[in-house]
């Protein structure tokens, strides 16, 4: 009781000089100005009971979050069974992609398999040609690793120019997510790989099965089979009960329900490393093997999805950033189109071929922005333009759109996806 | 021309370290494979070396930036020696030590698994690589192949391969490739003869995948040859000539080469001040395409909600009223669902149980690359199906139906709930011949909900 006489005074002397700093903090001040009910009485929340344990035995966000969903753009494919859909990157924070939101892309739509059913074979250039159960799998030395799989596709719509609004259908062909699993070269070595093997192909139990052939060093180096996401069992629509990570290179290559490992001699050269994949060039040839992702950031909010409505004064920048190529150690800001660039600060651990996050604080004039990130990694490559791009690749390449996100933050704060010259 | 030359150079820059890891791992895997006669002379180690080597010795050649070409090797190394730091004790009893510069690979098997059969294994390997490796005996000739393809392939790719609607084009957009809208087909594009077989074989036709015999998909494959103008009409594809064949498009691809054509572009220390020659101006914005899905206030979806009954804006704007409309939207979203009871009413009114028509609009999601429904559906890949329950069988407006369900309307063919039941737990054994390619449902309950779903729709 004593200290409430202190309290009104400072609050007081607090609004009027933030009111004095910023237009855009006179609104908040004034709905100070007469008592908040929400403060003033006592909410049924604060007097009755909230939900008993168990009401959701294992929770979904709270219906206030509904917005915050994965979204497709139906126009891209022709059947929702082989289809994708976007993250709402817009929406998230941190690093962590949590499952229930993180993209889908299926070629022949996500199957129902059971740990029971589940068999694993390895055969081909192998002196020991084998079938795993699940429980076998689970007595492999096990693993953790935090990646990020983005699809090659992500941002491919925007070559020809600015597309779509919002960076879930921009750039929202991406997860993060933390990974438990074993390496693929503990179950290679199991099988013992013959001298001739020199590649490693992946296929799936779905009816796409969707094969990769991932070259034997890469195979060897980090690549996983993952049972565990974020701490819990896989998704189905991420490959449950178990899926290939391959950090750092294109989400095609990370097929789901993983059924056959195979040892060859040669790449095997399926549908989806060649007729899909594949970067066509300006001279009508094609760039293939294209795996790893590079470096590349968006800004996150503010966003066509995500609108300045606080007017004027302190404003968050928040943004993704990530290179399949190691670690990202820094991201730049600019505010003016690329004119002048300040760097952002790193939030949290910038860990290799995992999402990064980074946050740049300012106070906005409440005047017109183009808002842009760019990202450098630890080889000192700096995410390039869309035009640099397209000087080397042209507009027909599909794949691998890197580049450089511009936005249009306009006076009233709502967001534009454009380009800028 | 899947070997050597062709060699990832991703793979060239990652170096040494990775060129003694994979020797070691050879080694260590064929070395001490307990009670097998493994059979593999240490010697082949070093064999195995040289051609690594050789890659590197290409690295070197090209001029790629140092720093890239440390980053494969140290980035992942970082993360990976961090999991193994407490190896666990395993089933033979040890783990290799790890190598200073890159995670090893455990020195003995630990006896897990068991072996696959050769059975089990011509199951599941049917993979076909482009030197021919895994092809089936077998064969089949253009004028199988076009029948065959007319019954499984048509209803999306269409009868010439062309593609209905934005299904893959199979056929033509020969020298294409540098045109503003390239079509990349199996003629104009496809690298290898073996993709096809390969891709047919195991995933065609969707929805009733690995369905096809080797010497239906030796046919198919001779189809789209001849399609492509690769083959003549009287052509036979088997086995024995199948590597014969090269495609048009067979030296258009090269190994990815951005570490050599981009990264030294892209690196270096980039500009802070004064990076633009004058002020950026808009070129092109997103919004004037309407290509965004958007929600019912015209909003792009997805887009965060308003917090605040009054948003502070700043004084010298006016957007209050473009504001207003979204609080109101789950308004706007409760209309059409107070409208779908409304239509359903009319048809077969028996008891519509609102959760079994929501579970059979999940199933519906199957077949609507086929079937659209709706109001203002059109006719697709498949008729329309509004109304379709109890209706007569063939008789929606324009669209083409095969000739065995001509001939089963022509005989009285009503689509009520039995028939419709029987046609989709198997929709070939119920209409020989029938255009329609879904595998069917095998689920008594999915169909019964995609069943109810569909009366709910109405005419």
């Amino acid at each position: 009781m004593t200290d409430e006489p202190n309290i009104n005074p400072s609050r007081r002397t607090f609004l009027r000089g933030s009111a004095a700093a910023g237009a855009g903090l006179m609104a908040t001040a004034a709905h100070a100005q007469t008592a908040d009910p929400l403060i003033t009485e006592v909410q049924d929340y604060a007097s009755g009971f909230g939900d008993p344990v168990d009401a959701a035995p294992y929770g979904t966000p709270i219906s206030h979050e509904a917005h915050v969903v994965r979204r497709n753009v139906e126009w891209l494919t022709e059947s929702p069974v082989s289809s994708i859909n976007f993250t709402p990157i817009h929406a998230l924070e941190g690093t962590i992609t949590p499952q229930g939101c993180a993209f889908e892309r299926h070629h022949s739509g996500a199957i129902d398999m059971t740990k029971q059913d589940y068999r694993l074979m390895i055969n081909g250039l192998v002196d020991r040609p084998l079938v795993f159960t699940f429980e076998d799998l689970m007595r492999f030395p096990r693993h953790i690793t935090t990646a990020f799989c983005e699809c090659a596709a992500n941002g491919g719509m925007e070559w020809g120019g600015a597309q779509l609004e919002g960076c879930q259908f921009t750039q929202g062909m991406i997860h993060n997510m933390e990974y438990t699993g074993v390496m693929l070269r503990d179950l290679l070595a199991e099988a013992g790989v013959q001298t001739a093997g020199k590649w490693v192909y992946v296929e799936g139990h779905d009816a796409s099965s969707n094969g990769r052939s991932i070259p034997l060093e890469k195979a060897l180096d980090d690549v996983m089979v993952a049972f565990f996401a974020n701490g819990e069992a896989l998704r189905k629509e991420h490959g449950y009960p178990v899926r290939l990570v391959v950090p750092g290179w294109e989400g095609n290559m990370w097929v789901k329900w993983i059924r056959r490992i195979a040892v060859y001699d040669q790449a095997v050269e399926g549908r989806e490393e060649t007729s899909k994949y594949t970067d066509l060039m300006p001279d009508g040839r094609a760039r293939k093997w294209t795996w790893v992702m590079d470096a590349k950031s968006v800004i996150t909010s503010p966003s066509p999805q995500a609108p300045i409505r606080h007017g004027a004064g302190p404003l968050v920048i928040t943004g993704l950033a990530w290179s399949g190529n190691g670690r990202v150690t820094r991201v730049d800001v600019s505010t003016d189109g690329g004119n002048t660039w300040a760097p952002a600060r790193i939030s949290g651990d910038a860990k290799s071929k995992a999402l990064t996050r980074f946050h740049h604080d300012m106070n906005w004039d409440g005047s017109e922005m183009f808002i842009l990130s760019r990202a450098v990694d630890e080889t000192g490559y700096v995410q390039p333009t869309k035009q640099a791009l397209r000087d080397i690749r042209g507009t027909n390449n599909v794949y691998h759109n890197n580049a450089i996100q511009v936005w249009w933050v306009r006076a009233d704060g709502e967001v534009e996806n454009v380009e800028i010259a | 021309m899947s070997k050597s030359p062709e060699f990832p150079t991703i793979l060239a820059v990652t170096g040494w370290a990775t060129a003694a890891t994979v020797a070691a791992f050879v080694m260590a895997n064929t070395g001490h494979a307990p009670g097998e006669a493994v059979g593999v002379p240490m010697g082949s180690a070093s064999a195995e070396a040289s051609p690594v080597t050789d890659t590197v010795a290409e690295a070197e050649v090209v001029p790629a930036p140092a720093a890239t070409a440390e980053a494969p090797t140290t980035a992942p190394a970082a993360e990976i020696i961090l999991a193994q730091a407490a190896p666990e004790p395993t089933a033979t009893g040890s783990i290799a030590p790890a190598a200073a510069e890159h995670p090893s690979m455990p020195a003995n098997p630990l006896g897990l698994g068991r072996a696959a059969l050769s059975e089990e294994i011509d199951a599941w390997d049917v993979a076909v690589l482009p030197d021919g490796t895994g092809l089936p005996v077998g064969s089949g000739d253009v004028e199988t192949g076009d029948e065959v393809f007319a019954a499984n392939c048509a209803s999306c790719h269409g009868d010439f391969a062309e593609g209905l609607d934005s299904w893959p084009v199979l056929a033509g957009g020969d020298n294409s490739l540098t045109d503003p809208r390239p079509v990349k087909t199996v003629g104009s594009y496809w690298p290898y003869l073996s993709t096809v077989f390969d891709y047919v074989h195991r995933s065609m036709p969707f929805g009733s995948a690995q369905t096809l015999t080797p010497d239906d998909t030796y046919a198919i494959t001779a189809f789209l040859l001849y399609s492509n103008g690769i083959v003549e009409d009287d052509f036979v594809l088997t086995n024995e000539n199948f590597t014969s064949i090269v495609m048009p498009n067979a030296d258009g691809f090269y190994p990815d080469d951005r570490a050599q054509t981009e990264y030294p572009l892209f690196t270096g220390e980039p500009c802070m001040e004064n990076c633009l020659p004058g002020t950026p101006q808009v070129t092109k914005r997103a919004i004037d395409l309407k290509v965004t899905p958007t929600d019912a206030d015209g909003k792009p979806a997805g887009t965060l909600p308003v917090l605040s009954d009054a948003p502070a804006i700043p004084a010298v704007v006016q957007v209050a009223a473009d504001e207003a409309p979204a609080v109101p939207e789950p308004v706007a979203e409760a209309a059409p669902v107070a409208e779908a009871p409304a239509e359903s009413a009319p048809v077969e009114t028996a008891a519509a149980d609102p959760a079994l028509i929501a579970a059979g609009a999940t199933v519906f999601k199957k077949c609507s690359s086929c079937h659209k429904v709706g109001e203002g559906a059109k006719n697709a890949v498949g008729p329309t199906l509004n109304g379709i329950v109890g209706h007569d069988a063939g008789t929606v407006e324009g669209f083409k139906y095969s000739n065995p369900l001509l001939a089963m309307a022509e005989a009285g063919l009503v689509w009520d709930e039995a028939n419709l039941n029987a046609f989709l737990e198997n929709p070939r054994s119920f209409m020989k011949g029938t255009r329609m390619a879904f595998a069917g449902l095998k689920s008594e309950d999915e169909r019964s909900a995609v069943i109810a779903y569909l009366a709910s729709l109405g005419g």
